[in-house]
């Protein structure tokens, strides 16, 4: 079943084309990796799927529904983690967990069993009253991730969730991804870490606002006889003619 | 609903994780009130004075003593010549000397006019001005008397009366002013800067994702500081009232819903300069330059608004607070009624809609 169907989609900033008329499909339940360098234009591509940003022309549904007549119902659907840190410094584990449960309209109790099975799964029982602020990063985004997907979400977008974090607390974060799939949630993720990339099931990646290749990492290693994903992303980047930013 | 609670609770949270800024917001309408209304006065109260009397007759001694008499005036040296006179002035010891010339009382009896010469220094020209008024005002009431006891042919006499504030104390019109500002501060920068903290920090992005209605954040973050806000209105009527002897003598609920009109009008224009601010330092800029400062300029509070230049007295109009000012005032201090201030509350109401209407189609639902 697809849960993303994009058609032509594209994006323009006045007289500069952020994404240039991209067509992918993206299954249930799959990992969906989306790479590029900077200023590729993953970012902008997520954000329109999200809701956040109007496309300037194309087609697109998320979770069934289309992204200009029903944002709404695709909102109660998704979850979403941006590139900034996303929790509130100034709260607590819990009282976070309960005001991000609260805007998606989980009832109390809900809120309540959700915010047990989450700490317990993050180790954190300990400090789930002390502020967020005085967690060290890899947990403040393990814990970003689980709040993203406390709702439950079809399909959970992560924009470069694992910037600045060190390679194990990476793994565990990974290891709460494969779990998300596992349970049919559809991950979709951008990143430029190229070891990440061979986490996902399947690729595209980005240079200059268009998809220049997209399948699994197998099957592109196997076409650009690369011995891993950075090779392959190497020879595509290349031909790059934006720089960076 | 559940979910606009949701986000009510977050936000005291806020509110109140801040300690810093949760104390300055308490506590700065009680540091204000007591600044202006102790420190920053221009009422003339023991004020020192010199006395030159070349004459020292019957008619002088009474006067001084008059003078003396009256709380505004403290005679704190008795110059024996014209030339200490400047030397004085220079100390800046004193800011008035009353200048009596050699038979006084003789003039006075036999030709009918004496003069005294009040010499103010006008460096400080606001509180020579007031001396001047002060003291020609204690040499009119000796004069009266003096001439009630002789039979003197008809005069017209001048009467002056204070209306509503018969003191002229300077508590009259800075409490009202005080609530302007303190208002306009607590609401309209608190509100701006805290939504464009969201945005800053990135949860904005996050809460733009979810299918919460945007409007109810908004919404949301205007409750505890509207709360606030009505906990400093009370403090500050309750300061003026007991610490400041400014009664109010209006009608108490009228003055209240007054001011919470202009809480609610001051919220609209926080979340109009956050809407179009991105980071908190634009948004205390903007708040500050665009909102503090007209408040406190052209409400009228500090500068009456009628001697202002065309230009700002045109600019005024379009200053809540001076609306708000001129009805604080006619509530609290001259105890009108409604019917004199609906004009001024009409104004308010179409200024706090309009910032609330615009505000709110300018809130961006999207990243761009």
């Amino acid at each position: 079943m697809k849960v993303i169907s994009v058609r032509n989609l594209t994006k323009r900033f006045g007289s500069f084309t952020a994404v240039d008329n991209i067509t992918f499909d993206i299954e249930q339940g799959e990992i969906f990796g989306f790479l590029g360098a900077n200023g590729a234009g993953k970012t902008t591509a997520m954000r329109m799927l999200c809701g956040l940003s109007r496309p300037t022309s194309g087609e697109a549904s998320v979770a069934g529904y289309d992204l200009y007549k029903n944002a709404n119902r695709i909102k109660e659907n998704i979850g979403y983690m941006s590139q900034k840190f996303s929790l509130y410094e100034d709260l607590t584990i819990r009282e976070n967990i309960r005001f991000y449960g609260g805007i998606y309209g989980l009832s109390l109790s809900d809120i309540r069993s959700k915010t047990n099975l989450l700490v317990k799964k993050l180790k954190l029982e300990d400090s789930i009253n002390s502020l967020v602020k005085s967690l060290p990063l890899g947990w403040k985004q393990k814990l970003a991730l689980s709040v993203a997907m406390i709702h439950d979400p079809k399909i959970v977008f992560l924009d470069e969730p694992t910037g600045g974090v060190d390679p194990i607390t990476r793994r565990e974060f990974w290891t709460l991804i494969f779990e998300a799939a596992d349970r049919g949630t559809t991950v979709f993720v951008t990143t430029h870490y190229m070891d990440e990339a061979e986490y996902c099931n399947r690729v595209a990646i980005m240079v200059d606002g268009q998809v220049e290749a997209l399948d699994t990492t197998g099957v592109l290693k196997a076409k650009y006889a690369a011995k891993d994903m950075g090779e392959v992303f190497l020879q595509l980047a290349r031909k790059a003619k934006r720089g960076d930013g | 609903m559940r979910q606009f609670l949701f986000f009510v609770k977050k936000e005291f949270y806020h509110l109140v994780r801040d300690r810093q800024t949760f104390f300055i917001l308490l506590c700065l309408p009680l540091a204000l009130i007591l600044i202006f209304g102790f420190a920053l006065t221009n009422e003339v109260k023991n004020s020192r004075i010199a006395v030159l009397d070349n004459s020292k007759d019957k008619a002088t001694r009474a006067i001084i003593d008059q003078l003396e008499a009256s709380r505004y005036f403290d005679i704190l040296e008795y110059i024996p010549s014209n030339d200490k006179l400047e030397a004085t002035f220079r100390s800046g010891k004193i800011k008035l000397a009353v200048v009596f010339p050699p038979n006084f009382n003789q003039e006075l009896l036999h030709t009918n006019t004496a003069t005294i010469q009040l010499i103010g220094d006008a460096s400080d020209p606001n509180t020579s001005n007031a001396l001047i008024n002060y003291a020609t005002a204690v040499i009119m009431d000796y004069q009266a008397g003096f001439r009630n006891a002789a039979e003197i042919p008809l005069r017209i006499n001048t009467e002056i009366r204070m209306l509503y504030n018969p003191q002229l104390k300077g508590s009259y019109n800075f409490v009202p002013g005080v609530m302007a500002m303190v208002l306009m501060l607590v609401c309209a920068i608190m509100t701006s800067i805290s939504i464009a903290r969201e945005k800053e920090i990135g949860t904005m992005e996050v809460i733009l994702v979810s299918p919460i209605v945007p409007m109810r954040l908004v919404f949301a973050k205007m409750v505890p500081y509207f709360l606030m806000s009505v906990v400093n209105i009370g403090s500050i009527l309750l300061l003026s009232v007991y610490v400041l002897d400014v009664p109010i003598q209006g009608n108490l609920v009228l003055l209240i819903l007054e001011c919470m009109m202009f809480t609610i009008a001051s919220l609209a224009l926080g979340l109009l300069i956050s809407s179009i601010s991105n980071s908190q330092q634009v948004a205390m800029l903007l708040s500050v330059v665009v909102l503090f400062l007209p408040t406190a300029m052209l409400s009228g509070f500090m500068f009456p608004v009628e001697n202002m230049p065309a230009v700002l007295r045109f600019i005024s109009h379009a200053v809540p607070a001076r609306w708000f000012y001129t009805t604080v005032i006619n509530i609290m201090i001259k105890g009108l009624g409604f019917e004199y201030v609906w004009k001024e509350t009409l104004i308010l109401a179409v200024m706090t809609v309009f910032f609330l209407a615009v505000s709110i189609l300018n809130f961006k639902t999207r990243l761009e």
